[in-house]
Parts: C-alpha cells; sequence; structure tokens
C-alpha cells in the first residue's frame, strides 16, 4: 500500500527561502503589522551605537580634549547617552512583545490547519505516516519554530540592522578600515551558504529521527499488554533505544557542524581586530587617524563582529526551525485526494438512498486491483449483506461507499449523484460507516455517542441504547452513561466497544448505514437483538453490512457475494442457497460453525 | 503530575542529577569554557598592552617600529586562536552533553513504561506519556547548552574584576556593583517565568495528547464527519498554548532589554566616573579605555548567566514530570520459581476478585469469586455474554495482571512466585485486539528471539500454516521480510489476527489462552485453525474465549461466566440441558435461522392460501 505519490511529500527539500515564503503566507499573522515592528526594531537598533558613539566622544572631546578634561561636557553627553539607552530597551520591549504576539498567532493558525489538513488526507496517505510522526508535525516541529522566534527572531532582525548601523559607522571614520574588514568577512560570507546547507541538512535529520523516537516509544506505551503477555520487555527497550541512540547522533552531528560554523564567525572577528590595529596603526602614524578614532573603530568592529557572530548562530537556529517548518508545511501541501468538494459541491436532501456502482474498480495504489468492474444498484430502504472470504474486497467496497477512498476507475453514485461531487457535510450525514473496531476517545460513554451528534441530549443516547436492545448492558453499569471508557475505549472490552460505535452510529442518524464486521466481537444472543432491532430500525433506511457470520445474511432482503473482487452472486439467501454456488459453501460452514456439537 | 514550585535549589538539584550522569563531557565543556573566558579577558588586556606599547608610541612618535607592531599583532593573534580553541571545544561538548543526557533520560523513561504495570499505563493517556519522553526530558537538558559558557562567565567575570582592580579600583568598583544587579534582575525574571513555562510546559503536552487520540481515531473522525468539530477542539487547545507562549515572550521581552541596557549603562557611568578620575589626574585616559572596552566585551557573554537562568525553570517544570515517570511504584513482583515442568500444563483459579480501577480511580468490579481449574492438555471454553469479565480472566492467566484476592496458577505455583518471564515462557496469550509491531511479518512472529529463528524459517512456517496464514504470507512482496507498517496497518483485521495467532503457536506454548482470537477470520480458515490445534495440541493447555458453537465444541469443558461470576461449569452437552442462559447465549443463531425459516414458511404459506 505504498505509493510515493500519496505519501506527505518529504522528498523534494524546498529551499529556505520557498518554505518561509510558504510558511509566510500560510501563518498571515506574521506579516501584520511587521512595518511597525520594524520601525521599533530600527530605533533599538539605533541604541546599540549610542554606547561606541559616547565612548568616542569621551575620549576625544572629554578627556583628551585640548582644553584637558571637560567633566561638564562628559556629563551632559553621557546623561542623554543613558536616556538613550533606556528609549531603546523600551523600544525592545515593545519589538519583543508585537514578535512573540505574531509568530504564537501565526504558528497556531498553522498547528490548526495542519492538524486539519491531516484529517482531510485521504485513510490512505494517513496509513503510510507513522501516528506518532503525524503528532510531530503539529507539536514538537511547530515549538521548534516558537522556539526559533523566541530566541533568535528579535535576534536576527537587529543584528541585519545593526550590521548595517555598524558599516556605515565605520565608513564615517574610515573608508579603509571598512573596507579592511569587509574583506576579511568575505569569506565568511562566501562560505555561509555551504555550512548553512549542511547544517540544515543535519537538522532534517534529526527532526525525521525525533519522530522516530516518537513512534518506538508510542509502540511501547500502545503496546503494552502485548509486550507483557510476550515478555520482550527488552526487544521493545532495544528498539527505542535504537531509534534514542539515531537520534541522539544525528544532535550531535548538528551540533557538530554548528559549533564548526560558529567558531570560523569568532575566529575571523578575532583576526578582524589584528588587522584593524595593525592598518590602523599604519594609517595613524601617517596622520590618517587619531587614536580616539583607531579606538572607536575598535569598538565599531566589536558592533560589527558581534551580529556575524550572533548572526550565524541565529542562522543555524533557523535551519532547525526551517526543518521543523518544512515537515509541517508537507502536511498541509500533501493533496488531500479525497477531497471535500464543499461549497462547490452538491447537498443532498435527506430520504432513503438509491446506491448505484458504476463499472467501479479500485486498486491500491502500485498494489493489485481489489474490486473488478463491480456494477449493480442497490435499492432505496433495503437491507443487504455482503459476504465473501477474507480479501475479497468487502471492506475496500465499504470505502468505496462510503467515500473513504474514491474508484480507480468508475463512480459510485447515490440518488444518481457521484459521491465525489456530494459535500461532505452533506454526506456525512446521510451516510454512516461502523468500522470493525470504532475507535473510542477517553471520555465518556455519553461524549463519546455525543461524539456523532454533538446537540444529543442525554435521553436521546439513553433511548439509542435501548432501541438497540442494548438497555440491560446499559444499566449493568455501575456510573451508566457517566462510565469513563479508558483510552481509546480500552476499560471496556471489545464486544462493548462495538455496542458504543454501533449506538454513537445509530444516534447519527443517517439515511445509509454502513456496517463493516461491526458486531464482530459480539456474542450470539447480544448480536441477534441488535440484528432485529436494525431490521426494525433500519426500515426505511438503506442499510448494507458486511459480516463474515451468515446470521447477517439470513436477515438481510438480499445478499451479495464477492469473490476476488468481483460480484459473483446476488439474490435472497435462501435462493442462493439453493442455487448450490459459491454461497451455498460459504453457508454449509457456517451451518457446520453454528450447529456443531 | 508533580507540581513543586520552582526554586533556585531544585534548580542546581537537577542540574546536579545532569552533571553526575555526564560528568566527562561537562568537564570539557567546562575547560573549554574556561579557556574562552579567560581568553575573552586576554583580548581587552592584549589590546591593553598593544595600545600601551605599539600604538601610543607609534602615534606620539609619529613612527612605525615593524618588529613591535608584528609582536603586538602576533601577541593578539594567540590570544584568538585560544579563544577559538576554548569556543570549539565547549560548544560541541556542550552539545554532547546536552544529547547524552537527553538519551539517558529517554531510555530510563522509556524503561520505566515497559516496567509499569498495566494499569498505571491505563491511568496515563499516551499523549502524555509520549510528551514526558520526548519534550519534557529535552525540556530538562537544554540548560546544559548554555550551562559551561555560563560558568565560563563566571571565570571570565573574576578575571575581570580583577584586571579592573588593577587598572583603577574605584572603576572597578562599578563593575562590581554592575553585576549583582545583573543577577538580582535575573532573579527576579525567574521568579515571574517559573509559572509561566510550567503552564506552557503542561499545555504542549495536552496539545500533543488531543493529537495523538485525534490521529488515532481518525478512520472514525472520517467516516462520522467530525473533522471540524476535532479541529475546533485541538483549536482551543492550541490556543491555550498560544496565549500562554505569547505570555512567556512577554516575560521574556520585559527581562531581555534590561539585560541589554545594564552593561550599557554600566559603560556610561564607568565614562563619566573615569572623566573625573581623569580630571582629578588619579587615572589615565588608557585605564578607563581598558574598563570600558572590558564592559563591552562582557555586555554579551554576561547574557549566558541569563540564558542559564531563564532556562533553570523549564528545566525543573521537565524534570518534575519526567521525575514523576521514574518514581512510579508498583509494577509486578517477581518471585523465585520456576515452571520447568513439561507437557501441557494445569491451570487453576482460586476465588479471584478482581477490579480495574478507571480513570477517576474508582474500582470497578469485574471478577468474584472466580474458581476453576483446567487439567493439563484439555481445552476449556469460557462463555459468556460481551463484558461479563472473561478477556480479564484471560489476562490474568497469562499474569497481565494480578488478582485482588485469591491465586491464579500454573502447575500449582501461584503465578506471584514466579520468577520474571517464566510465565511468558510457558503460556501465550493471543488477545481479541491484536497488536503488530513496526516490523517484518518474521519479526512480529519470533519477536527477536533467536531459538525460534533457524535458518530456513521451518518453525514460523510452521506456525504460520498452523493459523492459516501461510498462503497469504507467502503471496506478500518480500514474504516473511514484508514489513506490516505501525500497528501492522498494511494488513487486513483477520490477516493480523493469523499473524497473532502464529506468534502464539510458534512458542508451542504449555498453555494456550485464545481470547475470541478468530472472530475475524472466516468460518471455514476457523474450522482448519482449530482442526489444526486438535490435531497437534496434545502438548498444550488451551482456554478460549469462544461465542461459536463449531469452537465451543472443541472444548473438554465449558465454563459459564456472567457478570463476573462463574454461573455454571459442565460439557456442552451438560450446560445445553441445564443452563437456560447459556442456551440463550449459544443457540442464538440457530434460533433466529428457525424463526426466520418458520416466518417464512408463513408467508409462503399465507401465499399459496
Amino acid at each position: 500500500m505504498t505509493d510515493e505519490q500519496r505519501r506527505i511529500a518529504d522528498a523534494d527539500v524546498p529551499t529556505v527561502g520557498q518554505t518561509l515564503r510558504r510558511g509566510v503566507q500560510l501563518s498571515p499573522e506574521l506579516r501584520q503589522g511587521i512595518g511597525i515592528t520594524l520601525l521599533l526594531a530600527t530605533a533599538a537598533t539605533g541604541g546599540r551605537v549610542v554606547v561606541p558613539f559616547a565612548v568616542q566622544q569621551t575620549i576625544d572631546r572629554g578627556l583628551l580634549a585640548d582644553t584637558g578634561p571637560d567633566a561638564g561636557a562628559v556629563s551632559g553627553l553621557l546623561a542623554g547617552a543613558a536616556a538613550l539607552v533606556v528609549v531603546t530597551a523600551i523600544c525592545a520591549y515593545f519589538v519583543n512583545l508585537r514578535l512573540f504576539r505574531a509568530t504564537e498567532g501565526g504558528l497556531a493558525t498553522l498547528r490548526v490547519g495542519a492538524f486539519r489538513h491531516v484529517h482531510d488526507l485521504s485513510v490512505l496517505t494517513q496509513n503510510t505516516e507513522r501516528r506518532g510522526s503525524l503528532v510531530s508535525r503539529v507539536t514538537s516541529d511547530v515549538d521548534t519554530i516558537s522556539n526559533f522566534v523566541q530566541f533568535g527572531g528579535l535576534l536576527l532582525i537587529l543584528s541585519a540592522l545593526q550590521l548595517t548601523v555598524a558599516t556605515v559607522l565605520m565608513l564615517l571614520y574610515s573608508p579603509l578600515l571598512t573596507a579592511v574588514v569587509w574583506v576579511c568577512f568575505l569569506p565568511v560570507f562566501a562560505a555561509a551558504r555551504p555550512m548553512q546547507r549542511a547544517v540544515s541538512a543535519s537538522y532534517g535529520r534529526v527532526r525525521e529521527q525525533v519522530g522516530g523516537v516518537l513512534s518506538a516509544v508510542s509502540e511501547s506505551v500502545v503496546g503494552a499488554s502485548t509486550i507483557r503477555a510476550y515478555a520482550v520487555e527488552r526487544r521493545t527497550g532495544e528498539r527505542v533505544d535504537a531509534a534514542v541512540a539515531a537520534h541522539r547522533d544525528a544532535a550531535v552531528q548538528a551540533q557538530t557542524r554548528v559549533a564548526l560554523t560558529f567558531s570560523t564567525g569568532v575566529l575571523v572577528s578575532g583576526l578582524v581586530s589584528v588587522m584593524v590595529v595593525i592598518v590602523g596603526t599604519w594609517r595613524g602614524v601617517n596622520g590618517h587617524l587619531s587614536l580616539g578614532e583607531l579606538l572607536a573603530f575598535l569598538f565599531l568592529v566589536q558592533l560589527f563582529t558581534g551580529p556575524v557572530q550572533i548572526g550565524t548562530e541565529v542562522l543555524n537556529e533557523l535551519q532547525n526551525a526551517v526543518a521543523g517548518w518544512r515537515r509541517v508545511l508537507a502536511v498541509v501541501d500533501t493533496p488531500a485526494d479525497v477531497a471535500d468538494p464543499a461549497d462547490a459541491g452538491t447537498s443532498l436532501p435527506r430520504g432513503p438512498i438509491t446506491v448505484r456502482f458504476d463499472h467501479v474498480s479500485y486498486a491500491y495504489p502500485a498494489g493489485p486491483t481489489v474490486l473488478h468492474d463491480i456494477d449493480l444498484t442497490i435499492a432505496p430502504r433495503s437491507r443487504v449483506a455482503i459476504v465473501g472470504e477474507t480479501g475479497s474486497g468487502k471492506t475496500t467496497f465499504a470505502k468505496l461507499l462510503t467515500r473513504l477512498m474514491d474508484p480507480s476507475t468508475g463512480r459510485v453514485l447515490i440518488d444518481d449523484v457521484d459521491l465525489r461531487e456530494v459535500r461532505f457535510s452533506s454526506l456525512r450525514e446521510r451516510v454512516v460507516l461502523v468500522p470493525q473496531d470504532g475507535f473510542l476517545f477517553d471520555d465518556t460513554l455519553l461524549s463519546n455517542v455525543r461524539f456523532a451528534r454533538p446537540g444529543a441530549t442525554e435521553g436521546d443516547v439513553t433511548l439509542a441504547f435501548t432501541e438497540l436492545g442494548l438497555g440491560d448492558w446499559l444499566e449493568a453499569l455501575p456510573r451508566g452513561l457517566l462510565t469513563a471508557v479508558g483510552q481509546r475505549g480500552e476499560s471496556l472490552s471489545a464486544g462493548e466497544r462495538q455496542l458504543v460505535a454501533l449506538a454513537r452510529a445509530y444516534l447519527a442518524d443517517p439515511d445509509l448505514l454502513v456496517l463493516d464486521e461491526a458486531t464482530s466481537a459480539v456474542d450470539p444472543a447480544t448480536e441477534v437483538r441488535i440484528q432485529r432491532a436494525l431490521d426494525g430500525l433500519t426500515r426505511g433506511r438503506t442499510a448494507i453490512s458486511i459480516a463474515h457470520r451468515l446470521s447477517t445474511a439470513e436477515a438481510a432482503d438480499e445478499v451479495i457475494v464477492v469473490d476476488a473482487g468481483r460480484v459473483v452472486e446476488r439474490g435472497p439467501a435462501r435462493v442462493l442457497v439453493a442455487a448450490g454456488g459459491a454461497y451455498a459453501r460459504l453457508n454449509d460452514s457456517w451451518v457446520a460453525q453454528r450447529t456443531l456439537g | 503530575m508533580d507540581d513543586r514550585p520552582y526554586t533556585l535549589r531544585r534548580g542546581l538539584f537537577v542540574l546536579g542529577q545532569g552533571i553526575r550522569r555526564a560528568p566527562a563531557m561537562f568537564a570539557l565543556a567546562v575547560v573549554g569554557s574556561v579557556l574562552y573566558g579567560v581568553m575573552t579577558a586576554g583580548t581587552a588586556w592584549a589590546l591593553g598592552r598593544v595600545t600601551a606599547d605599539v600604538i601610543t608610541p607609534a602615534f606620539s612618535a609619529g613612527r612605525l617600529d615593524g618588529g613591535e607592531l608584528a609582536r603586538g599583532a602576533g601577541l593578539m593573534t594567540g590570544v584568538v586562536l585560544l579563544l577559538v580553541l576554548g569556543v570549539v571545544v565547549r560548544r560541541v561538548a556542550a552539545g554532547r552533553t546536552v544529547y547524552d543526557l537527553g538519551a539517558i533520560y529517554r531510555r530510563r523513561v522509556t524503561a520505566q513504561y515497559l516496567r509499569l504495570p498495566l494499569s498505571w499505563h491505563g491511568r496515563h493517556p499516551a499523549g502524555q506519556l509520549l510528551s514526558n519522553a520526548n519534550a519534557d526530558v529535552e525540556a530538562t537538558w537544554q540548560v546544559f547548552a548554555p550551562l559551561p559558557m555560563a560558568i565560563g562567565v563566571v571565570v571570565m567575570l573574576v578575571v575581570a574584576a580583577v584586571s579592573m582592580l588593577l587598572a583603577d579600583p574605584v572603576l572597578a568598583l562599578i563593575g562590581l556593583c554592575v553585576f549583582p544587579v545583573v543577577f538580582v534582575v535575573n532573579v527576579a525574571f525567574q521568579r515571574q517565568m517559573s509559572p509561566r513555562v510550567t503552564l506552557a510546559q503542561q499545555l504542549r503536552a495536552d496539545v500533543s495528547d488531543v493529537a495523538h487520540e485525534s490521529f488515532e481515531g481518525a478512520m472514525v473522525v472520517k467516516a462520522m464527519g467530525r473533522e471540524a468539530g476535532e479541529t475546533s477542539r485541538f483549536a482551543a487547545t492550541a490556543d491555550r498554548l498560544r496565549a500562554a507562549n505569547v505570555d512567556v515572550g512577554r516575560t521574556r521581552g520585559v527581562f531581555d532589554p534590561i539585560m541589554e541596557a545594564i552593561p550599557s549603562l554600566g559603560t556610561l557611568a564607568v565614562l563619566a566616573v573615569g572623566a573625573a578620575r581623569v580630571s582629578s589626574g588619579a587615572a589615565t585616559a588608557a585605564d578607563v579605555v581598558q574598563v570600558a572596552y572590558l564592559f563591552s566585551l562582557l555586555a554579551f557573554p554576561v547574557r549566558a548567566l541569563g540564558w542559564v537562568l531563564g532556562e533553570l525553570p523549564r528545566s525543573v517544570v521537565g524534570w518534575n514530570r519526567v521525575d514523576a515517570v521514574l518514581r512510579a511504584q508498583g509494577g509486578l513482583e517477581y518471585g523465585p520459581r520456576t515452571l520447568d515442568g513439561a507437557g501441557a500444563a494445569p491451570v487453576a483459579l482460586a476465588d479471584v476478585d478482581f477490579a480495574h480501577v478507571d480513570v477517576e480511580g474508582r474500582s470497578v468490579p469485574a471478577l468474584s469469586g472466580v474458581t476453576f481449574d483446567v487439567t493439563a492438555g484439555r481445552t476449556t471454553a469460557l462463555v459468556g455474554p460481551t463484558g461479563s469479565g472473561k478477556s480479564t480472566i484471560t489476562a490474568l492467566l497469562v499474569r497481565l495482571v494480578d488478582p485482588d484476592d485469591g491465586v491464579v496458577s500454573i502447575d500449582g505455583v501461584d503465578l506471584r512466585q514466579v520468577r520474571e518471564g517464566g510465565v511468558a515462557g510457558v503460556a501465550s496469550l493471543v488477545a481479541q485486539q491484536t497488536f503488530l509491531f513496526d516490523d517484518t511479518v518474521r519479526g512480529n512472529i519470533t519477536l527477536g528471539d533467536p531459538a525460534l529463528a533457524d535458518p530456513d524459517d521451518r518453525r514460523v512456517w510452521a506456525a504460520l500454516r498452523l493459523a492459516q496464514a501461510d498462503a497469504f504470507v507467502a503471496a506478500l512482496s518480500h514474504g516473511l521480510d514484508t514489513q506490516v507498517g505501525e500497528r501492522g496497518a498494511t494488513l487486513s483485521g483477520g490477516q493480523r489476527q493469523r499473524i497473532a495467532l502464529a506468534r502464539a503457536l510458534v512458542r508451542r506454548p504449555r498453555l494456550l489462552v485464545l481470547d475470541d482470537a478468530t472472530s475475524a477470520v472466516d468460518p471455514h480458515v476457523e474450522a482448519a485453525i482449530l482442526a489444526g490445534l486438535r490435531a497437534t495440541g496434545e502438548g498444550t493447555t488451551v482456554v478460549v474465549v469462544a461465542y461459536r458453537k463449531a469452537t465451543i465444541a472443541l472444548a473438554d469443558d465449558v465454563v459459564l461466566i456472567e457478570r463476573g461470576r462463574v454461573l455454571d461449569r459442565g460439557s456442552h452437552r451438560d450446560l445445553s440441558g441445564r443452563s437456560p442462559a447459556y442456551r440463550n447465549l449459544v443457540d442464538a443463531y440457530e434460533r433466529e435461522a428457525a424463526a426466520r425459516e418458520a416466518a417464512l414458511d408463513t408467508d409462503d404459506a399465507g401465499v399459496r392460501a
């Protein structure tokens, strides 16, 4: 069931620029008010120049003034500088606040958008991804971006501005020395790209390994009882350890690359100071530069190299954030191949449903064809059972019918409308599938049943159980509807979970109910009771049951027998038994089963 | 979860724990950092030396002494190279410390998950546990990234203080005033941050929990058309996290500019006082420059102290959450006994009571006074309505849980007396809900047991044949080496059940417990499986939860369970004869078929008439 096209597209990695553009596009909050934020940031950067400037002024005008030190001028100057530092700090606070608001708002939007999109992906695409990995895409991957913004977002902006301001000031003091500084740094800037790329690749691997760790840990949590039953704690532990070690190795490699990148910046920064001293002294001796100017220039070099170092640091962090961002965006940009036509679609009026399969074939991506040219009509208000051996294509039939998947060729129609044209809101209201393993949420019985119809009252829910003939079972529960079902419903037995899933679907009150082995784990007496209740209640609606226990088929108006992806027989059970074909063979083993002993 | 408040002391304790676990790497990082710290101060010192010995004389003489300049440049370059060496060592070693600690604790946390009893798992949502192993461990040790740097900074500050004192004691006093202010501001910041960070971390776990559950139930969400409802549930949690993160950011936003302004204001103060000192002749301009330059050099590294103190609350919160898992008590106690009998094992439950503990800690009785035994080599069917306690009995038989009262025994040995792994060595359970690992078919059957993986997989294939799974496995693209995907997602329900069955059979268990293990399998396939079991089953005691008569017919004995009690016991024939409850249950299909026939006959009769 693997198909590269349907997988979440991690294969062709978008560039940092593409990722950021797409990211901003999906989180418009990031752009809102950015002009004012940048303006405030410029003011905040301007403040950083105050100190070196004050140093130079104090030395040249105050300490080394021709008239001797001028304490008055110095204190006036310094008071002004101090006021500017305070104003700058206030600006920086507002920049921070605005950045946090914008990014957290934007990231919340992204998180929710990605979450929604995971649910919009087809079941097939969902199944190609590990659940732990999907979770990490809406949790830790987004957290990475958030951490980056909290740590580096402002720094990056400030650094870029500071670099500009420092360059301008250095030019004012000495164009030649400025040129020396830039020439020294050019190789660093040139090397930055390939280095960042290497760092980026490392961080990509780290993010991937985080997904691996989550999957391995998730297995040890979700598979807890199997692990204990087979005493394979050690083996499971080893698998987790391997994932943890792979993550650690990837992270150490990324960290080492980051350290080396950062150190290049430090090295060049130091060497630049040496060059400035050499060239500056030579220029000074020739009378082109005063001592105060050279010293001020050395402060300015600090002002220049500081942001370069911080910049490399922040850019490294940015690679990490971008790696996370890519993984989130990859989800959002994976096409939802079974898409909701939404407003472009049709809304169907309520009422009995006619189902038609118009020459439908289905093949799993890169897999064999599992349904061949199915062409049939199911009349409204009929109760149909679909039977066949394991692997005959019954479940695929149910998935096509409820549009969990789309046919490879042909059309599935309800009331003569192609399912692909029906709005999901209308479709899910009219057609409900009860799968074999009806997942329950970690909540009460009441909220699980109400999941399908949040507006339903407690009375409605109780009534649903009663009408299904499950009143006794419900009454036997000490806490009734308020029983907590536990994670995945595991406080209940598998059969009980099916009862709840059935009540949930029943409460949804669809026009077409599709039961895919929905009572497989329920005891015979209860199953028969449910079957009878459904018989009575499905009159007026269409019901399609898939079951390998033929009790369901015996009760149906009509049986469709599927074998190797084709419809081989169709008709009432009694007729088919008499016909002596495929159904008769299934029936023989069924009768043998229920009457033995 | 543990919600002890953050204290600096607790923070230091966490740091201590980390240092104890990764002492070598941490020490190396500190050495690198100290080198870095000394050399940063050394930069200012070298510049001072060069200014005094080379630049000033050259400027006043108007002439350049090449040799002096080269010596000066050489001194500065040497300092720079040592500085860079310090940076590389510090960063690489600090990174190793962080990730080594992360790996150590991830392993420890998962080891706990694997050790703690199922009842503990029942009380802790999977999403929270994932968050503990991932985000919380990360939050705990992230502080080790800036910690060596901060220690280096402390050294740097000492060196700086000394060189300031040497330059001018009065100016040094300003420096010595500024640094305590930095510290006080930091402490105030921590107080503000701690509760906010705690909240944000909890909300991260909540977001993870909602996402995990919702994605696990993706199929149901889709089938019920509840995507929008789920999205708004997630959006509400995500929005709480957003608000909490903004709140963290706001606090940080106040603190960062203050931390940055303090050294700037300090520099200005040095200049102001310095100007006065110079004009009174108490200090030279060079002294002022050196002290001011030191300040500007320290402005950035001093923030590393802030980073450590800023990370510390997060670290403590993470630690508390991780520690709660590591401290969790319970887990099955094991005894010294072995179960080394040969052949089928006799099994008995004596007066067993068991209650589940629900999420809110209330106890929900499931079994009371259950007593029955199974003679070695015989097959016993557990029959009863849905939710009567049959699965709980199967869990007790293989000691997934212990009874609250009474004794479960194999070979007459109380299972609590058996050594670790002893029960799994003789008893295999095939659960109702199969769980497959994200591994190959072979891996899922042998579970890595080398004794089962003979070179030509003979035992594996034999087990697959018995489970009627050999044909479909042979048809898979890579046969036994096919990856089954997470939880076996690439296989159908019936295929998963048969793999799980093969997993039990390949072990040739002395006790085989089948909990409705063939519910997703076709009737004739099930019949073949059961026939196979019967033919090869002399060495095995079988306990099977069954609804179908074909299964029950294979049993020598039937135990009828209702509402957690043994209602009756005997052969199928006995029970059919004397127990209306039993008949009601197992004859349901036949009765229904008969009723339908009768109804149809009446219809037909009506038509004919």
